[in-house]
């Protein structure tokens, strides 16, 4: 993969398809609703600060890429927005991460409601050992939608949606395990958007498939942004750029005196200027290869 | 649903109630089956304790001859099945515990993926869901009808019993032993039976003694195949070769239907002693364990 | 060096003389003694089959098959039919199975789902200390605490039920007012007590082995922890929970003295379930000591046998059941 030069953004994907070329996304219009609004946020598991001090906020039907080297907590600051950091126990969140104004770790919450707003989709396909109708209608199922015709129409919605439908319209009764990689995480973007959510959280969404199910995805994003909002985390420089419209740093700061290390967020800006124009210096070193 | 993209405060309480409500039911369900073990478990300690510390004293564990059961409680009492329960449990554990470590040794270091090897892990497994009476029954038609009765006999059975225990929990011991620690003894010109004795099995040592400490603490409990090798007997037998012998297992079985009183409270005192030794077995069993993964890390 | 092998039996291997074909005699002889172990457990069971089918020939040579499976029991008269054995048998056990098994999988899920780790030793303690007890110490409290106990509230239940379609044939009263504290609801019961460890253990090491991903897309859809459960862990775990319990079924057909001492030692054949029954076990171990005649000790041996059967067939549907699970999570759907 070729590094990005100061003025155009030429990417090519590998030698054996198209070249693509893609300017970098620019936002089309100045950022609209804020859907989260996150304020001097630290995380802990237990004793180990995760991530120190994050503050940015996150704009509607855009796509915000989260990019950064391992370590550096974007992965944890990703799930702490829809309450997945629950699980794991002695995680503590310090600060405060408000959602369309409420905060979303008050007293009172249901993280179950949280999570119908604040989908995610993971690294790994997980499809459920289910038939395809069964992992899409899961979500709806547990809502309380039960009658049989309304399932169908958001089982078909949601596939369409999450451009899948044609390649199992006539299949549905067959396992989810049977699909390839990329057709898995299509089928889990449908599971994700059938509950109808507000936002769409992916964790690495195709670290794990090859370059032409990657290709389908990044396309799902885009069409995705125009009905909901999304928030990404990827490794894959080149990805942010396709994709997002806004673009979040993160790095590790260590402190050798204590032997500690803690993610900070560096830099958050508009994509282009991310990758064209950084203002702080380890951002240039990241998006420019030196480092990360 | 789509949400209205203005800045009202979103509601994010609790979902639907019914859906809660089966949340909460669930879990209470669960809780509730817990109950339901702890409830009969602590009926039988609180009994056997109740009942059986009245009893318990040194000569109730030392003497060697046991009354008949009209005699009250405070006559001698069960020194002779104690000793009979540890002599045979005892000779049962020499003779299974080292062949099933053996045997498990052949099926991880040496069988491999062979049909052999594959065919004897199948059956030690098959093995492990016998019932202990026909172990019991087995060695009747074997050993007994032709040498009678006698400890040794009842040392067979438990012996038969726990072999494949040892051998089921050896084996997955014996396998979680990295592969580096063979090579690099190989790699050392060490033979594979040098390799075995003098690291693969030290290194799981911990393991393979907690794992055998428990099919010991089983056989010390068993009854059903005593009752067809030792016919039990009211007096020590000093030879466990020859002659009837006795054990608390079938002490306790002998006279829980006794309609006298003093042999019902020996039934009681020797089901504490016997619950005793099972449960400073399994202890001894935790802190192997315990300290077998300490030195491990 | 030189490339020539020298089969030399009295050299060490690596010693300066050259390379050895020849593995010392220890190692071979320690590769001898290790196979020779891993075959006893195949020469014992062979041996159980064989030596115990011969001993109890003559009960099949007296009765053949339709007496052999009759119901009339009466060793004065010479009769030994099984069938009340079995039916004792299989019923208890299906009892203990139909109690065990929810009891047993929500403990499982308890430690598994709910109950945080540091704080879930206390549940395995008592699970553990459940299998401790020895067999007969849960027939000497079943058979002098329990039973006693538990009669008026057996008495209680059928006369509620008397009458009633369905309950009044399981729990009702037989004649007249009879219900009996020793019986198959018993025996039933505390089988299942017993054979809870097992399985509650086994179901553990099976809902451990669901991805945690799979509970995550299911949280992540904004799943309650039962909704989650049903969703994500339970197709994962069926088969093998069920193989499990198979497992604990063939564990209470084959106990023996709990079974002896609470169940009555009648041997009925009734739907009644407050009604003694008898089963196969529980006969050999009671009347081994009066078997001294021929026909008397080979039915009692017989049924030693078929128990054996039972118990394999029973455990090999368990472990058939789980590998279909295990081939069914790799994927190959």
């Amino acid at each position: 993969m070729e590094q990005p030069e100061r003025d155009v953004v030429e990417q090519t994907v590998s030698t054996n398809l198209p070249r693509l070329e893609t300017r970098v996304q620019r936002p089309s219009t100045a950022p609209g609703t804020t859907i989260f609004d996150v304020r001097n946020v630290s995380i802990w598991y237990g004793s180990f600060k995760a991530v120190t001090d994050v503050s940015l906020p996150v704009y509607e039907h855009e796509v915000t890429a989260f990019i950064g080297s391992s370590g550096s907590g974007k992965s944890t600051v990703l799930r702490a927005l829809n309450r997945m950091n629950d699980l794991v126990p002695g995680a503590r969140v310090d600060g405060e991460m408000r959602y369309r104004g409420a905060d979303l770790y008050a007293r009172g919450v249901s993280a179950t409601a949280v999570r119908r707003r604040i989908g995610m989709v993971f690294q790994k396909p997980n499809p459920f050992p289910k038939s395809i109708y069964d992992n899409v209608a899961y979500g709806p199922r547990i809502n309380g939608t039960r009658n049989k015709g309304h399932l169908d129409e958001i089982v078909e919605k949601s596939l369409r949606q999450a451009a899948l439908w044609d390649e199992v319209k006539n299949r549905l009764k067959q396992s989810g395990l049977a699909l390839s990689g990329g057709q898995a995480q299509r089928l889990c973007i449908a599971r994700t958007i059938a509950v109808e959510p507000d936002v769409v959280l992916m964790d690495e969404p195709a670290s794990a498939l090859d370059p032409i199910a990657t290709l389908a995805v990044e396309d799902l994003i885009r069409e995705l942004k125009k009905n909901y909002t999304i928030v990404i985390v990827t490794h894959n420089m080149q990805q942010a750029t396709r994709v997002s419209d806004r673009t979040a740093f993160f790095s590790v700061l260590t402190d050798s005196k204590n032997d500690t290390r803690t993610g900070i967020l560096v830099e958050y800006g508009p994509t282009q200027q991310i990758f064209e124009d950084p203002h702080d210096a380890r951002t240039q070193a990241y998006v420019t290869g030196r480092m990360g | 649903m789509a949400v209205a993209s203005d800045q009202q405060p979103v509601d994010l309480r609790d979902p639907a109630g019914w859906r809660r409500a089966k949340n909460r039911l669930a879990t209470g369900g669960m809780w509730f089956a817990f109950l339901c073990l702890l409830v009969p478990l602590g009926f039988v300690l609180v009994t056997v304790i109740a009942k059986g510390a009245g009893i318990i004293s040194w000569q109730f564990l030392t003497s060697s001859t046991i009354p008949p059961s009209v005699l009250p409680a405070s006559f001698d009492g069960m020194g002779a099945a104690v000793v009979g329960t540890l002599e045979i449990t005892g000779v049962a554990a020499v003779i299974a515990i080292p062949l099933g470590i053996l045997g498990a040794v052949y099926l991880n270091e040496y069988g491999g993926n062979r049909p052999l090897a594959r065919l004897l892990s199948f059956l030690s497994d098959v093995m492990t869901g016998v019932p202990s009476i026909v172990m019991g029954l087995f060695i009747f038609t074997i050993y007994v009808l032709h040498f009678g009765y006698s400890g040794f006999a009842g040392s067979l059975s438990l012996a038969c019993l726990m072999l494949p225990i040892v051998i089921r929990s050896s084996y997955e011991m014996l396998r979680l032993v990295p592969d580096d620690l063979r090579q690099g003894s190989y790699a050392l010109g060490a033979t594979k039976a040098r390799v075995t004795v003098t690291v693969v099995l030290p290194t799981a040592i911990g393991g393979i003694v907690s794992g055998a400490l428990l099919a010991v603490a089983r056989a010390a409990g068993e009854t059903a195949p005593l009752l067809f090798t030792i016919l039990t007997v009211e007096a020590t037998n000093p030879n466990l070769f020859s002659g009837a012998d006795t054990a608390l297992s079938t002490q306790i079985f002998v006279n829980a239907t006794q309609p006298y009183t003093g042999a019902v409270a020996r039934a009681w005192g020797s089901a504490l002693t016997l619950i005793a030794i099972a449960f400073i077995l399994m202890i001894v069993a935790r802190l192997v364990t315990a300290r077998f993964n300490r030195y491990s890390r | 060096m030189s490339a020539t092998v020298q089969a030399d039996p009295a050299t060490p291997a690596g010693s300066a003389s050259g390379l050895t074909t020849r593995r010392p005699l220890g190692d071979r002889a320690f590769q001898v003694i290790a196979l020779v172990s891993g075959l006893l457990v195949l020469v014992i069971l062979v041996l159980i089959a064989v030596i115990m089918s011969q001993q109890s020939t003559s009960w099949f040579t007296t009765e053949g098959w339709s007496g052999i499976f009759s119901t009339d029991w009466d060793p004065a008269h010479n009769k030994f039919g099984a069938m009340s054995f079995v039916y004792g048998t299989v019923i208890a056990s299906a009892i203990a199975v139909i109690i065990a098994f929810p009891v047993s999988v929500s403990v499982a899920l308890l430690l598994t789902e709910v109950v945080p780790r540091r704080w879930s030793q206390p549940i395995v303690y008592v699970v553990d200390l459940l299998a401790v007890v020895p067999s007969v110490v849960w027939g000497l409290w079943g058979f002098l605490v329990f039973i006693p106990w538990v009669q008026p509230i057996y008495a209680h239940v059928a006369s509620a039920v008397n009458g009633i379609w369905i309950l009044g044939n399981l729990f009702g009263f037989l004649n007249g007012n009879f219900v009996s504290g020793a019986s198959f609801f018993t025996a039933g019961l505390i089988l299942a007590v017993m054979i809870t460890p097992i399985v509650t253990s086994l179901s553990r090491e099976v809902i451990a082995t669901v991805p945690t991903t799979d509970k995550e897309g299911a949280y992540a859809l904004g799943a309650t922890r039962w909704e989650m459960i049903r969703g994500a862990v339970w197709p994962h775990s069926q088969s093998g929970v069920v193989g499990a319990t198979l497992l604990g079924l063939g564990r209470a057909m084959g106990e023996t003295i709990a079974v002896a001492l609470v169940m009555g030692s009648s041997p009925t054949i009734s739907s009644h379930l407050f009604t003694p029954g008898y089963a196969m076990a529980g006969v050999i171990a009671n009347q081994f000591g009066e078997a001294t005649v021929g026909v008397f000790r080979a039915a009692l041996i017989g049924m030693g046998v078929l128990l054996f059967l039972l118990t394999i067939i029973v455990n090999l549907t368990a472990r058939a059941v789980v590998e279909r699970n295990v081939r069914r999570i790799r994927g190959t759907a």
